[in-house]
């Protein structure tokens, strides 16, 4: 290790009580934040209902044997956080990465800290921590072996698994430090390493974590878990949101071979939060004779207030308000008075329906229940959460409830609403506490899912003489995911707002979003980067419709109204949310918006001659702290069959630690993003999801992918700039990309999502 | 009660022959490497080697493999050192992993069949196999290295 600067700390008392001291005593310092009357607002990880914690002694253990153990707090679903986040402390800590280990935290955010794994905000909030994890253990080792030497601790360092003694050459590994290190006080001054010295973090040379557990088929899922005893549970619910059992009859349900008992699950009404549907629930010994049991069951609903939801008439009711005056959430400028004098008026309105997370592994849990306790084991993007809601529902308190997180197979922001484990906990206290485990089908996970919402944006501009932009306005018509919490929610939260419609940097002096009212007739929920998906698809399109108008080129055209590079603080641009990041850290930086734009568009060939019929569409936005662009290259065939030979993604989302994983979210992206632009789309029908399985929710397979995809990471200026999210940010500049290249291949410009037929003829 | 062959062990299936393989592996047998996904041959996540060959655990029933030799990933190599299981780990395939158990089942199967697959072979044989991770263009590239790399080894043994 090379000379290792002190490392600058901010607020040492509150350092003193994070480290190396028990629960109750931070709990304690949450209480004396709380009654410090401190008026300052808390961002990022601080700001997270269970904070950040940096102990070592609770998330690093060493063993005699060498062996290294780092504790990951947050669930990994393919983002590579079992991976990261340990890497992070691995490399503070100068261990031997062959002799690391990584363990899965159980849900205690008291312990833990924040531990929701959304937002994109594990690494970005945690990566400082986990070097002062790893660092104050490396410390801690370094004093026990002077201890044991007699040496001056200025003498002494670590390096590969080992301290070693300089002067004298001597040196005593890791597992024989263990115990003495242990009983060494927490540092309360820390010496994080000189980033020039990182053997691991920024490399992306090693592998994942789970590799071998992944393909051997040995890596534990939360549908996989397998106790002693267990039973097997589905659960039949209300087809309708807001829907109840009317009647039912479990006589020919009970029949089928292996159905043990038939539970009804009384529901929450709405809004339902993290709670249940209801419906009734079938348990038997085993997952298909569940399943068969409650084909067998006869139900007749209540359909509830929600039992003539229709997402085609709804689509024509969004339009009208769209077109309507709403609430105004941003005003620069005045757009009323602008827009008449323009030269040029262009109307133009998108829409994105319904979508599905559907992760490969549906929704699955397991629950136990003995003497008071209840343990879980669950793939859950909220471990806390699911302890409370377990908690509440079977009437414990929440110490006497475990959550074990298992691997996700897939999240997207599904997994982060328990609904399901508290299904299952229903199921076992049905059982006297047995251990039951209940899957959904796919039928269940995209018929009762939390929707992505359904948005209508309405978009006007003004145009000069010259083409260029003097007023836009932009109406963003959406149901609320607030609507899962609260009653009669008709406006969208700030912080879908601020997800590509208010929080947008563009040269143009009068600016105006305004948000009519939109009621939610489903549950609505998060997906993969949220409101960004419509409102960048509505901006980024619409922004090359204004290119063509003026006959521009649309990536010159979009980087004139992002304008001259400027550091913009967010909260003057109407965000006052930025991802819950202080906005005097995280600006927004239109020169790094438009480096990334650039950036795939100098890597697809931008400008080149094409094949007729061959396109290239560009789309840029700030998300997650982060910001990406996409390049998309598309053919499309004269009866309009669309292929994606090639996309270009680049991100800056300043200094990363694993640029393996980053590139490898920046692939899955361009996927996912490909496929709820060509395929998704859940639309409902009497209150009812239409689609049942892959057949009818279709999702981009292998023969439709890109053949390339190029993934570019920005590189960061040096290590004090902050990091930025990257789970989701890359999907939302796909689908405006692929539109803009439709557009550019054959003219035609899609406003409505999914594209499916809609370029044939 | 039917008898099969189960990663190489002779199996006796006490249950209805109308289940699916896939739930008999998994909550039976214990072999949870097979995933549910769809349950309707959609996804490929339950992919399985029926007496050689690729099929849906979903919907291939109990009794139909009567008599016949069942591989799951748990047997596809005796060490987890598959060509195939190789050349994902090598190129970091997976992100959540889950669809990668029928993934790599599917592309042992084609492999086997089309040792030197070109993109189209593995657009036809892996489209029945979605990943919503969208993890497609590192399963090409681990498929034509684990080609690539078995061509080579068998070149050398001979």
């Amino acid at each position: 290790m090379s000379a290792i600067p002190m490392h600058p700390i901010r607020n040492l008392s509150r350092r003193a009580a994070l480290l190396g001291l028990g629960a109750g005593t931070l709990l304690l310092s949450t209480g004396i934040r709380a009654g410090a009357q401190q008026p300052a607002r808390r961002f990022g990880g601080d700001a997270m209902p269970g904070g950040v914690r940096d102990d070592p002694k609770t998330f690093i253990s060493i063993a005699p044997d060498g062996i290294v153990t780092i504790l990951c707090a947050r669930s990994e679903m393919g983002q590579g956080v079992r991976t990261g986040m340990i890497m992070i402390a691995a490399e503070e800590l100068e261990a031997d990465w062959a002799r690391v280990r990584v363990a899965q935290a159980t849900g205690d955010e008291s312990r833990f800290g924040s531990q929701d794994t959304d937002g994109s905000r594990s690494t970005r909030q945690n990566f400082t921590a986990m070097r002062r994890c790893g660092a104050a253990a490396r410390q801690m080792l370094e004093a026990a072996a002077a201890a044991q030497w007699r040496v001056p601790v200025a003498e002494v360092a670590a390096e590969n698994h080992a301290i070693i003694h300089r002067p004298s050459g001597r040196r005593l590994g890791f597992g024989d430090l263990a115990q003495a290190a242990a009983a060494q006080p927490v540092p309360t001054a820390l010496r994080l390493k000189d980033p020039a010295s990182f053997r691991y973090v920024g490399k992306g040379e090693i592998g994942l974590i789970d590799n071998t557990g992944i393909t051997t088929g040995r890596a534990m899922y939360g549908i996989d878990t397998r106790l002693d005893g267990m039973a097997y549970a589905v659960v039949a619910r209300p087809p309708v949101y807001g829907g109840t059992v009317a009647s039912f009859d479990a006589a020919d349900a009970l029949k089928v071979p292996g159905v043990l008992k038939v539970v009804p699950i009384e529901p929450r009404p709405i809004p339902s939060v993290f709670q249940p549907l209801g419906g009734i629930g079938v348990i038997a010994t085993n997952t298909w004779a569940a399943i068969k049991g409650r084909e067998a069951l006869k139900i007749t609903w209540n359909d509830g207030p929600n039992g003539s939801y229709d997402s085609t008439a709804y689509r024509a009711t969004m339009e009208q308000a769209a077109r309507q005056p709403g609430q105004v959430v941003r005003n620069d400028g005045n757009v009323d008075t602008a827009l008449p004098q323009a030269a040029r008026r262009i109307e133009a309105e998108y829409y994105v329906p319904h979508l599905a997370q559907a992760p490969m592994e549906p929704p699955a849990a397991t629950v136990r229940i003995a003497n008071g306790q209840a343990e879980v084991w669950a793939c859950t993007q909220a471990p806390e959460a699911t302890r409370k809601n377990v908690a509440d529902r079977l009437g414990l308190a929440a110490d006497k409830v475990t959550v074990n997180v298992t691997l996700l197979g897939g999240g997207f922001g599904r997994k982060s609403k328990p609904d399901f484990v508290v299904e299952a906990a229903l199921m076992s206290q049905a059982m006297d506490g047995r251990p039951v485990k209940l899957t959904w089908t796919r039928e269940d996970d995209l018929q009762h899912s939390y929707f992505h919402t359904v948005q209508v944006s309405r978009l006007e501009a003004g145009l000069d003489a010259a083409g260029k932009p003097v007023a836009l306005l932009h109406r963003t018509v959406a149901p609320s995911i607030a609507s899962i919490f609260q009653p009669n929610v008709e406006h969208q939260a700030p912080f879908e707002l601020a997800m590509g419609a208010t929080g947008l940097a563009l040269a143009i002096p009068n600016y105006r979003v305004e948000n009519p009212a939109a009621r939610a007739h489903t549950r609505i929920g998060w997906f993969r980067s949220v409101s960004n998906i419509p409102h960048a698809f509505a901006m980024q399109s619409f922004i090359a419709e204004l290119a063509a108008a003026a006959g521009r080129d649309p990536k010159d055209y979009l980087l004139e109204l992002i304008g001259p590079d400027r550091r913009i603080d967010p909260t003057t641009l109407g965000d006052q949310w930025n991802y819950g990041e202080d906005p005097a850290v995280y600006v927004m930086d239109t020169g790094r918006l438009r480096g990334v734009i650039e950036k795939v568009a100098a890597e697809a060939g931008w400008g080149r001659t094409l094949p007729a019929r061959h396109g290239i569409g560009v789309a840029g936005l700030r998300s997650f702290a982060s910001y990406t662009a996409a390049a998309v290259q598309v053919a499309v065939g004269p009866g309009g069959e669309l292929t994606i030979p090639r996309v270009d993604i680049a991100i800056d989302c300043g200094p990363v630690v694993n640029p393996e994983r980053v590139r490898s979210q920046l692939e899955g992206a361009v996927i996912q993003g490909i496929s709820l632009a060509t395929l998704g789309e859940i639309s409902f029908k009497n209150g009812r999801a239409e689609q049942t399985n892959f057949d009818g929710y279709e999702l981009t397979r292998m023969d439709a992918a890109p053949r390339e995809i190029h993934a570019h990471i920005m590189p960061a200026s040096d290590w004090s700039q902050p990091l930025g999210g990257v789970g989701e940010p890359g999907v939302p500049v796909v689908a405006p990309a692929l539109a803009n290249a439709i557009f550019a291949a054959i003219g035609k410009r899609v406003r409505s999502l999914p594209i499916r037929d809609q370029l044939a003829a | 009660m039917a008898t099969l062959t189960v990663n190489g062990r002779q199996v006796n299936a006490d249950v209805d022959p109308q289940m699916p393989l896939l739930w008999f592996l998994r909550d039976e047998l214990g072999l949870t490497g097979t995933k549910f996904g769809c349950g309707m041959a959609l996804c490929g996540a339950c992919t399985i080697h029926l007496d050689g060959t690729a099929v849906r655990g979903c919907q291939t029933a109990v009794g139909d493999a009567e008599g016949r030799s069942v591989t799951t990933i748990e047997g596809l190599s005796p060490d987890g050192n598959h060509p195939v299981q190789v050349a994902w780990r090598d190129l970091n395939v997976a992100q959540c992993g889950y669809c990668q158990t029928g993934q790599i089942m599917q592309a042992a199967s084609l492999l086997k069949d089309t040792p030197n697959p070109g993109d189209d072979d593995i657009d036809a044989a892996m489209a029945g196999n979605i990943c919503r991770c969208g993890t497609y263009t590192r399963i090409r590239a681990a498929i034509k290295q684990a080609a690539a790399k078995s061509q080579v080894t068998e070149g050398a043994s001979r």
